[in-house]
């Protein structure tokens, strides 16, 4: 499944400039906690996470995550976007809250992060 | 003889470079050609203690270097030490203040983290001097 295709099923929009939305996502993990994330995530992760700075592009790029989603339209800083457009980081916004969002993301049928 | 060797400066309370270091830490590793499964692990924990000299240290180095063999971390500070190692190496444990935990910080994860993807991890403290951590990974 793409980026692309998961943006569609949550009418997720994408924040910032152009970035590639061909990547695949292969699980997803909801979590607040930089630390957790860094230990529970994975290579091809959609990461559904309420901050909205600079660390959390940092760690996504660092795991090779394939996608940020901020649920209830968190809004994000243009600094941060233009961070997250230069490695090539997806930053969705969705109207849903993270409950709704793994909800649909456990109904695609994503599984929990795999590490590879 | 190391293939590579670099020092990283890391600055207290400089979140904006946050992450730098491990970035291109990472991007060495790439171009070397080093597997993916073990560059995760590094820069897992390049990426941990470098938020850790940010938030808890003041001000250190990140000695970087790679061998045929392996790849090696130094990382050293300049105070203050942990007063209780056994402690701050339990998951859970945080002395973060509130203004980091507002960030997503001080999980109390990162020095576990670090345990858990080294091939070897060791850490010495000392209070009034600075903490030393060094870590080796296996490439070969
Ligand atoms: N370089 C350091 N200098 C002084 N104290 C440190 C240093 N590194 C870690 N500590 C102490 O050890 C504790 C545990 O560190 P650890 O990285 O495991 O968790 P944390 O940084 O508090 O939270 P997290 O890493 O999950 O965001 C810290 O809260 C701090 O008290
Ligand atoms: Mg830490």
């Amino acid at each position: 499944m793409t980026v692309a295709e998961i943006k569609d099923a949550l009418g997720a929009e994408v924040l910032g400039g152009e970035v590639d939305l061909t990547g695949e996502v292969s699980s997803a993990y909801v979590c607040d906690l930089l630390s957790w994330v860094m230990a529970k995530g994975a290579q091809g992760t959609a990461w559904v996470t309420v901050m909205n700075h600079l660390n959390v592009i940092a760690v996504a790029t660092l795991l090779d995550m394939a996608c940020v989603i901020l649920p209830e339209e968190i809004k994000v800083e243009k600094e941060t976007l233009d961070k997250a457009v230069e490695e090539g980081v997806p930053v969705l916004s969705c109207k849903k809250t993270a409950y709704e969002i793994a909800g649909i993301l456990y109904g695609l049928g994503l599984p929990n992060p795999v590490k590879g | 003889m190391p293939l590579i060797a670099e020092i990283f400066e890391v600055q207290k309370d400089d979140f904006v470079a946050a992450g730098e270091a491990s970035a291109k830490i990472k991007r060495t590793l790439k171009k070397l050609g080093v597997g993916s499964e073990v560059i995760r692990r590094i820069a897992v924990c390049a990426y941990e203690v470098e938020l850790n000299l940010i938030i808890h240290s003041l001000g250190g180095t990140i000695d970087f270097s790679v061998t045929q063999e392996r790849v090696t971390l130094v990382v050293k500070d300049v105070g203050p030490g942990i007063p209780n190692v056994d402690l701050a190496m339990r998951e859970g444990w945080s002395t973060a203040p509130e203004s980091v935990r507002m960030m997503g910080f001080g999980a109390g994860m990162g020095l576990p983290n670090m345990k858990r993807n080294a091939d070897e991890f060791d850490i010495h403290s000392e209070m009034g001097v600075g903490t030393e951590i060094t870590m080796k990974f296996n490439i070969k």
